[in-house]
């Protein structure tokens, strides 16, 4: 079969491609992990609590897609990715699990019963449900930053050499508490056009101005640790971009800082780490203005420049080993065969504009702030 | 390798495998008969079809929550404990689970949501056509991971590239259209269906009994008779041992189901039921039927069905062969340009996974005697008793419900579903087809061993390179979850089962003019 775009052309793209399904998943399910995180602090009454959940709830399980089609579409274009990183962070990924299977549960099951202790124990479950992935994803995050301490045999079995308590060093708890605070503001800036103006709205502007101010903190702070810390890495010799997915086959050398030469080789890509500092200025913006577009434009701005300012600063690395750098995955040695990942782009080119077309529909056929009124009038609430 | 590591990360999947698959038979099934139901509703207007539509909507949604929530584990896992046959096999094996995400996912997930809050916002014509794409998409998913499935069974279109230590796809069609995922997607399916459809009667049944929402129930079993009866004829016809001769694996599996330990001449005979003795490598007291295998199995009088031992010595000549393309690996790991290598490689290829069972015994293949190697030949052979009686329960409990089925038709046409014998049996016929899915899935799954993917790579080199307290933790952790949900679950559903039909009204319901308000009225009893 004669494919008509090259092995390497198909891996820049899937490393993109690999950056859309993130922000996309970080657009749309991070906005109710935000919300949810936030139910116990925003709404005091059930009846608030219900605003606030009726807020999301009939577009949770669409956007819980977003990370199951990252987890299938890692494993499809990037195995070497999806085998390391899930296995390396193996009990992580069980706090992840159970936290995210919770959510969709509480969220159907809590207005099954009316009795205050029931809900107010998936109230805690949501609350966990939102901020235990928020956290655990922003310090995975900071652990690819920093580099995995994984390495690979002859054969391409990989063993992982870190533990659980391991993953949690200044640097990752850092970039944890930046995912938080930046779900967090997205998911106040989806309340503020979602929900009607009233005391729930005001304490999630209150709460979405100290968010949007610790995100600009933390990611600038974030940014000097990046610079001055112990990570980066570089590729020593030559290095074929159209070779055989083999890691074994690339060196690679620790070089710390080098996180930031990309900046120097390629300066459109200054893009995203300013999107991460503008972002949150605007959503300050709207909150002052009481402009809910304007705040949710802010949010997802910030959401999306903090997520591309990490896979821009590692480019070509994906996910590099901080204890044998042969082993490090990158676009060029980590991907999925040729076919594959043309076969692949044709059905996401074919698919995706088909979700985001239904999506778009039914956000704007659920569309309009609900309210306090519908949330005791209309039946099918939960 | 630590095997006890392979064996817990096995009980692990298999728990949350099957645990996932409680959820996912009642969507498939119960989605479409949903969109049966709301048809009705839309031709012919009545309002009693919208409450029965959103009645068993409301108990769909308390299953479907579930699938959802615990196919995110599924999705996840093979990463997790799985990461040598994810690396091993991701180039074709990650395709069908990103597609599932793009195209049923995506559908199923998003449309649910309109079809839960969007009775007030759509047209009927709309709302049915969103309740439609839903079953859509539940049952687009079970194609795409039923593809991922069926080339795990029979793994076409792929070979092993010496350069990244790794099958490949070759052909994306083959796996696509590879016979076995097909026969498989439409006998898992068609279980759904049988499982919605027997939950269903058996619901309305049990109201029947007390007398309660008869008008809601009466209707129900209509339509869960007609829907069933199908159903269930197209489980058995349609199951899949038509797929059983295509491959070596295929036949070992097909010869454990049947414990045919050695080859009969055509056409074979049918072992009903008897004591397979593994030990003896033969069966017991068994009660044959002339010919029925031979026609099952090939669909012809003269075709040949394999028993195990030809099979077994078939596996050694392939180990043999193996070892062959092993050492060429190891050569050409060493220099990529060795072109002795590379020919020694390419002619023997197709077995290189039959060298690694080897892997077991020894860390290097090429260092076992032809003892080993025979002994690795006889590990082809999955748990024989095991298969042999998993499948004649499934089978049994499937031409049970063709029974059933008929007679709750022939209940439908002569008495209005009055005898209670017949509404008992039905409350008692829920749980029987989650068994028979169970079966059959477990059937499918030991039917591989020893292999993860058949003759390409075998089950305890696939697993993670984790640790046994990290993997009981999960196992522990798990369990508890699931457990706790399980629980909250069933009373949920027992609690919606038993409040019944009736549309839920606040105080201030009064003042607010619903579109449809008489679909709103609590229901009498007819």
């Amino acid at each position: 079969m004669h494919i008509p775009l090259d092995y390497e052309t198909l891996r820049v793209i899937w490393w993109a491609l690999l950056g859309v399904l993130l922000i996309g998943f970080a657009l749309t399910d991070g906005y109710d992990l935000g919300v949810a995180a936030l139910l116990p602090f925003v709404g005091r009454s059930d009846e608030e609590r219900r605003l606030v959940i009726n807020a999301v709830a009939p577009h949770w399980e669409g956007h819980q897609v977003w990370l199951i089609l990252g987890g299938g579409a890692i494993f499809a274009a990037w195995p070497f990715v999806y085998a390391v990183s899930f296995s390396g962070f193996y009990l992580a990924m069980f706090l992840v699990l159970s936290a995210l299977i919770l959510r969709p549960v509480a969220f159907k099951y809590r207005s099954k019963k009316p009795d205050a202790a029931w809900r107010s124990r998936w109230d805690w479950a949501l609350f966990v449900g939102g901020l235990v992935p928020a956290l655990v994803f922003g310090v995975a995050v900071g652990n690819v930053l920093v580099g995995a301490p994984f390495r690979l045999d002859g054969d391409l079995r990989m063993t992982y050499e870190g533990s659980l308590l391991g993953l949690f060093t200044p640097f990752t708890l850092l970039t944890g508490l930046l995912s938080v605070a930046m779900l967090a503001l997205h998911g106040a800036g989806w309340l503020a056009v979602k929900i009607e103006e009233g005391p729930v709205l005001a304490r999630a502007r209150a709460i979405a101005r100290i968010a949007a101010l610790l995100s600009l903190a933390l990611f600038v702070l974030g940014g000097v640790m990046v610079a001055k810390g112990p990570m980066g890495m570089a590729l020593t010799g030559l290095v074929d971009t159209q070779g055989p997915s083999n890691p074994l086959l690339v060196a690679s050398v620790a070089r710390p800082g080098a996180w930031l030469a990309n900046y120097g080789l390629h300066p459109w890509m200054i893009a995203a780490p300013l999107l991460g500092l503008v972002g949150p200025l605007v959503a300050l913006l709207g909150l002052a203005r009481r402009q809910g577009w304007t705040t949710l434009a802010g949010t997802a701005l910030a959401t999306t420049g903090i997520i591309a300012t990490v896979g821009c600063s590692m480019f070509p690395y994906i996910l590099p080993s901080s204890i044998d750098p042969r082993s490090s995955l990158t676009v060029w040695n980590a991907s999925s065969s040729h076919l594959t990942l043309f076969i692949m782009l044709v059905c996401t080119i074919v698919f995706l504009p088909i979700v985001l077309a239904y999506t778009a529909w039914v956000m704007s056929m659920l569309g309009g702030r609900i309210t306090l009124r519908d949330v005791r009038s209309n039946p099918d609430f939960y | 390798m630590d095997m006890a590591v392979i064996e817990l990360s096995r009980l692990q999947f298999a728990l949350t495998a099957m645990y996932h698959f409680l959820f996912v038979p009642l969507t498939l099934g119960l989605s479409f008969m949903l969109v049966i139901m709301e048809s009705i509703y839309v031709i012919t207007k009545r309002p009693i079809w919208r409450i029965i539509t959103r009645f068993w909507g409301k108990l769909f949604g308390i299953n479907f929550v579930l699938g959802v929530a615990t196919g995110l584990t599924m999705e996840f896992e093979f990463g997790t404990n799985w990461a040598y046959y994810a690396h091993y096999v991701g180039d074709i094996f990650g395709a069908p689970l990103a597609i599932e995400g793009l195209m049923a996912f995506f559908l199923e997930a998003t449309m649910v949501g309109v079809m839960f809050f969007g009775w007030d916002r759509l047209s009927r014509r709309q709302h049915l056509a969103v309740t439609f794409l839903v079953a859509l998409g539940t049952n687009l998913s079970a194609l795409w991971i039923l593809i991922a499935n069926g080339w795990m069974q029979n793994p076409v279109g792929a070979t092993f590239n010496p350069d990244t230590m790794r099958m490949e796809v070759t052909d994306f069609s083959a796996v696509l259209f590879n016979p076995v995922a097909q026969a498989k997607f439409v006998h898992t399916v068609s279980a759904g269906y049988v499982c919605a459809a027997t939950f269903v009667m058996g619901v309305s049944a049990f109201y029947l009994l007390k007398g309660k929402w008869t008008n809601v129930a009466r209707r129900s079993m209509m339509v869960a008779a007609a829907f069933g009866l199908a159903s269930a004829l197209s489980v058995v016809v349609l199951g899949d041992e038509s797929g059983y001769t295509l491959t070596d694996n295929q036949k070992m599996k097909l010869a454990a189901i049947e414990a045919m330990w050695k080859t009969e001449p055509a056409p074979a005979s049918f072992t009903v039921i008897g004591l397979p003795d593994v030990a003896a490598r033969t069966t017991h007291g068994a009660i044959e039927v002339p010919y029925l295998m031979g026609l099952i199995g090939t669909r012809s009088l003269t075709g040949k069905i394999d028993g195990i031992q030809e099979l077994v010595l078939r596996a050694d000549e392939r180990i043999h062969s193996g070892l062959v393309a092993y050492d060429a690996v190891e050569r050409l790991k060493r220099n990529r340009t060795d072109l002795a290598a590379r020919a020694a490689f390419e002619a023997h290829k197709q077995d290189i996974g039959f060298a690694m069972l080897l892997k077991r015994y020894v860390a290097d293949p090429r260092q076992a005697d032809d003892t080993l190697i025979l002994k690795a030949a006889w590990d082809t052979v999955p748990n024989v008793p095991a298969m042999f009686f998993l499948f004649r329960g499934m089978a049994g409990l499937g031409f049970g419900f063709i029974a059933f089925f008929g007679a709750a038709f022939w209940c439908a046409s002569t008495c209005r579903f009055r005898r209670r014998w017949f509404l008992k049996l039905a409350v008692v016929a829920i749980p029987l087809p989650w068994l028979a899915i169970e079966a059959g899935w477990v059937l499918a799954e030991i039917g591989r061993q020893p292999w993860a993917v058949d003759g390409v790579l075998p089950t305890f080199l696939g697993a993670s390179s984790l640790t046994v307290p990290q993997v009981w933790a999960t196992i522990i952790g798990f369990t508890a979850l699931y457990g706790t949900l399980a629980v909250i679950e069933i009373r949920l559903m027992l609690a919606q089962i038993r409040k019944g039909p009736i549309e839920h009204f606040d105080s201030d319901q009064e003042d607010a003019t619903q579109p449809h308000a008489a679909g709103f009225a609590p229901l009498p009893a007819e």
